[in-house]
């Protein structure tokens, strides 16, 4: 919904969100499925669109705000949390979403990623993970994994990957999930939990780049074969995946997370899932589990867990600040300390 | 014995002693007290980087020049006639600067071998004769302190003798008829935690004004007289606090919520820290990751329709290239604030310098145009924070305001202005509410007069719009990669900035003469050294003109008229000639410039010898 500038309340469309701007991805990019659900969920959310700003970096995913009719800035490399915390500590009243990628999240901007996620500015930040820089033309990025062959590693990468879901946990997010780009209900889905949490999202998107780097999530993100490899994390609900759910997910004794067969170990062993434990411990073993996208892995939400939000608290102080001293008064500000007069 | 007491037109105080001996505290404190009595005054602190150097080396030493007097001055004193040395490297590294029969006060307790082999003195300065030309007055500041504080319990000896600064700030009341109340409650205030230290410091600082009062050693006292200031109220203020007040101000004035955020960093950290005080105004202030997010923060809240601000020194205006370079392109209001410090890379701290005006200029890739402007006092701090939010949020530009670290922590007696007399930021913008353009929102039409862009923020509805760090179409704001369509919108960025020469006054020349040959150009903090320099120049009988930029992008409308009205301009800096080349280029006069970057202003005779040999006037 939105007010149409005459007070009005009026129910909106997906293309309402639909801006008139030539969309410029690749054909066949995975970045289409992502603004499409992201275009159909908006409605659902109940926010007048003037009051949702999109805020990105640079790189292919940070074309977004451009193509939605809602506010946005297309910003500097890796800066989009920082523009964006700065917006949402000026304006708690407005619905935030940051758009980035591997690259611009993770490289140039892991400084801000990462404190945004400790201060939990409240915002949805949308990590379009495709393993590769692909604005620039095909470099490793990093989240590619080790050995990759690319223009600036003809002999393959050296650096280690990143694992963004465990990097967002030791940042201390607040709401950390993951999701595949053409899973469009389950991506609906975790966007819904994710804007009635307050405090910083993290959303990790397995984007496929049909340019640069086709088919890295295969293992997960092919509609057919890929769905065996998907665990889906159901809250409060044991660990289960695969053909009939054949499969599920225990802790060992040696506290390590293990895939197993349910019929072999048994439906009471199974790991249940708690999206709310306090303790971050068992999300970050969730996270483990598979370091790259090759095999089983968890999508859904690790973690959600309610801790104050940084604009509240500074909303809060100065809000008692006025309650203690009443309004600032500037005249009696200038005059403060020692003065004197001279006649 | 009666003590005589003498009267004085002006008077230059350095102390002088241990990082950790609070001489910054001992200095800011007579301060106060001066500026209380109503003298004019000016203020030099002078202190290393490392926050405790080891005691009593040379690099340690931290000193506090106040230059006060019952007349107008422009300068903290080129050298004090007064010089009070806690320890041997305070003298070691100070001594050079005190007059010839200026007055020397020594804390003789501190003068053991140990502490002389610290500063690498040979022999004991004290008895060698070496001070022979100096009124030297020993006082065992240790025993005397330690004395006065006899019965006081829990506290230890160095505890105690933490106080001795406060015996010498009552010493020095005594010596200059400074009024004690004020520094009493001082404090008390100060202390007010801890009852000990608070009796120890007030105890000290009682037995110091007795010691100068009732012993032999000294015979005289000292009176200056209040100044001559324009009728009103005052108080004393550093270029960072007026910094502070100015944005609280701009925030009052303009009606909009402020937002400021930085990072730590010397010697603007003061500037985050005051302001994060005045919440009662609805100031929100971040201390943010790095400077670069600062600057993007601050962004951030302009494009929510807030006064985004951002405050650093030279090494963060390099990180915060970026997004200024971004506000230019989507032409934001945004207000940076650089308290220039020795360079390049982290150069000298707390040291002042101003060689930032060129990166002010050029620092960002591609034509990127911003104000400048440039503070000439720790006073006009405020009003030049005033004048860049009302450019940033009328022209919806990054400005940026050069201070310094000599106009961050030196002080002035301020004359407190009228809220009311304070421009009205309210006009200078006003938020777009609705289609610009056949029933659409450009979001890049522009006002004919100012050329700045409509300032839509989040929340109205219909204007939502994207913008971003891509080149826009000329008006509609749409990506746009057409070549002439970059060529129009280079232009009109940069005539949008140059256009603000018709919003700023004219240059005006201070040249009592009307016949001066020479004009003396500069801009900053050089202010009063030049001011003063010019004045010596004219007692000496010789005209020059003086004139002194505040607006350094773009220029006063008049600056080629007057510069082309001379025979002779001078440019001094301290620089290596940073404004020397912007009008050497803009406006082909054979300027030249004098240059000093030694951590330190001008001293006003430097500066006129300097300026003599530039004129070629025999000395
Ligand atoms: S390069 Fe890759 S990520 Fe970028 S638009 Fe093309 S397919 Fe999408």
């Amino acid at each position: 919904m939105t007010s149409n500038g005459n007070g009005q309340v009026i129910q909106l469309t997906k293309k309402d969100f639909e801006s008139d701007q030539q969309v410029r991805w690749c054909p066949g990019c995975g970045d289409y499925a992502i603004l499409a659900t992201v275009q159909s969920f908006m409605p659902e959310l109940g926010i007048p669109r003037e009051n949702i700003v999109f805020i990105s970096g640079i790189g292919c995913a940070a074309r977004f705000p451009y193509y939605m009719e809602t506010y946005g800035m297309h910003g500097i490399h890796g800066r989009a949390p920082a523009i964006a915390s700065g917006l949402a500590v000026a304006r708690p009243d407005l619905n935030v979403w940051v758009v980035s990628g591997d690259g611009d999240a993770l490289s140039i901007g892991g400084n801000h990623l990462i404190h945004a996620m400790r201060r939990n500015v409240n915002m949805t930040i949308l990590m379009f993970n495709n393993q590769i820089y692909g604005l620039t033309k095909g470099q490793y990025s990093p989240t590619s994994e080790l050995g990759k062959v690319t223009k600036s590693t003809p002999f393959g990468s050296a650096d280690y990957p990143f694992n963004p879901i465990s990097l967002a946990l030791g940042a201390e997010a607040s709401f950390v999930a993951r999701t595949i780009d053409n899973d469009r209900a389950h991506f609906t889905e975790i966007l819904r939990k994710a804007v009635a949490h307050k405090g910083t999202k993290f959303i990790e998107v397995y984007q496929n780049c049909n340019i640069f780097n086709d088919g890295a999530f295969d293992a997960v993100r092919d509609p057919r074969s890929g769905r065996e490899n998907r665990i889906y994390l159901e809250d409060k609900k044991p660990i289960r995946f695969g053909k009939d759910e054949s499969k599920g997910v225990i802790m060992d004794s040696d506290a390590q997370l293990k895939i197993v067969d349910v019929e072999e170990v048994g439906e009471a062993r199974l790991l249940v899932h708690d999206e709310n434990a306090v303790i971050p411990g068992r999300a970050f073993a969730l996270s483990r589990l598979s370091h790259s996208p090759t095999g089983p892995v968890p999508l859904g939400i690790f973690r959600s867990v309610e801790r104050p939000v940084y604009e509240d608290l500074v909303e809060q102080q100065i809000a008692q600040a006025k309650e203690r001293g009443g309004p600032g008064d500037l005249a009696k500000l200038l005059r403060q300390g020692e003065t004197w007069e001279v006649s | 014995m009666a003590k005589t007491v003498q009267e004085v037109d002006q008077v230059v105080i350095r102390f002088a002693g241990d990082s950790g001996d609070g001489m910054q505290v001992t200095g800011d404190r007579f301060t106060n007290a001066t500026a209380v009595l109503g003298n004019d005054l000016a203020t030099l602190p002078d202190f290393p980087a490392e926050i405790r150097a080891p005691a009593g080396t040379l690099f340690g030493v931290s000193g506090f020049q106040l230059h006060f007097a019952d007349h107008d001055i422009l300068t903290p004193g080129d050298a004090p006639n007064v010089l009070v040395a806690m320890n041997p490297a305070a003298l070691k590294t100070n001594i050079s600067d005190l007059l010839p029969g200026g007055t020397l006060i020594v804390n003789s307790d501190a003068f053991d071998d140990r502490s002389l082999a610290k500063a690498e003195y040979a022999n004991n300065p004290l008895t060698d004769g070496s001070l022979a030309g100096y009124e030297v007055y020993e006082v065992p500041l240790n025993k005397l302190t330690l004395g006065a504080l006899e019965g006081i319990t829990g506290l230890t000896q160095k505890d105690m003798l933490r106080s001795k600064n406060m015996f010498a700030l009552g010493l020095l009341s005594w010596m200059f008829s400074r009024p004690t109340d004020g520094s009493e409650g001082w404090i008390r205030d100060k202390f007010g935690k801890s009852p000990e230290v608070a009796e120890a410091n007030l105890r000290a600082f009682r037995a110091g004004i007795a010691f100068g009062e009732t012993t032999e050693v000294f015979t005289h006292s000292f009176v200056i007289k209040p100044a001559q200031l324009d009728p009103g109220t005052y108080r004393n203020i550093t270029g960072n606090q007026a910094i502070t007040l100015g944005l609280v101000a701009a925030s009052v004035r303009s009606g909009l919520q402020l937002v400021l955020a930085g990072y730590p960093i010397t010697p603007a950290s003061d500037v985050l820290h005051e302001l994060a005080r005045h919440k009662q105004f609805g100031i929100k202030t971040m201390q943010c990751e790095d400077e670069i997010a600062s600057a993007a923060a601050a962004l951030g809240a302009s494009f929510a329709g807030s006064l985004g601000v951002t405050v650093t020194s030279g090494p963060g205006l390099d990180l915060k290239s970026e997004t200024i370079g971004l506000a230019v392109s989507v032409e934001l209001p945004l207000v940076v604030l650089d308290i220039q410090r020795a360079g390049p890379s982290t150069g000298m701290p707390t040291k002042t310098e101003q060689g930032d005006l060129l990166h002010a200029m050029f620092g960002r890739h591609g034509e990127a145009p911003v104000a400048i402007l440039a503070a000439s006092s720790p006073a006009d701090c405020f009003d030049i924070v005033l004048e860049a939010a009302r450019l940033a949020l009328k022209y919806r530009t990054p400005v940026i305001v050069l201070s310094d670290a000599f106009l961050a922590t030196g002080s002035e007696p301020w004359k407190l202005p009228d809220v009311e007399s304070l421009p009205d930021l309210t006009t200078a913008f006003e938020f777009a509410t609705g289609p610009n353009h056949e029933g659409e929102f450009w979001p890049f039409l522009r006002d004919e007069e100012t050329l700045a862009r409509p300032w839509a923020i989040p929340g109205t509805p219909g204007l939502e719009h994207r913008i971003g760090g891509i080149e826009k179409h000329d008006g509609t704001g749409d990506i746009s990669y057409d070549p002439e369509n970059h060529h129009r919108m280079t232009l009109l960025r940069a005539q949008k900035i140059a256009g603000i020469s018709k919003d700023i006054p004219r240059l005006e020349v201070d040249d009592p003469s009307g016949s001066a040959e020479t004009l003396v150009l500069a801009w900053g903090s050089t202010f009063g050294p030049v001011r003063a320099a010019c004045k010596r120049l004219r007692n000496n009988n010789v005209n020059v003109a003086h004139a002194h930029l505040r607006h350094m992008n773009p220029f006063p409308s008049n600056l080629g008229e007057v510069l082309h009205g001379y025979k002779r301009v001078i440019v001094p800096e301290n620089n290596m000639g940073q404004l020397l080349k912007l009008v050497r280029a803009e406006f082909l006069v054979d300027a030249q410039g004098i240059n000093k970057v030694a951590g330190a202003p001008f001293k006003a005779a430097e500066l006129t010898q300097a300026l003599e040999a530039h004129m070629e006037i025999p000395r």
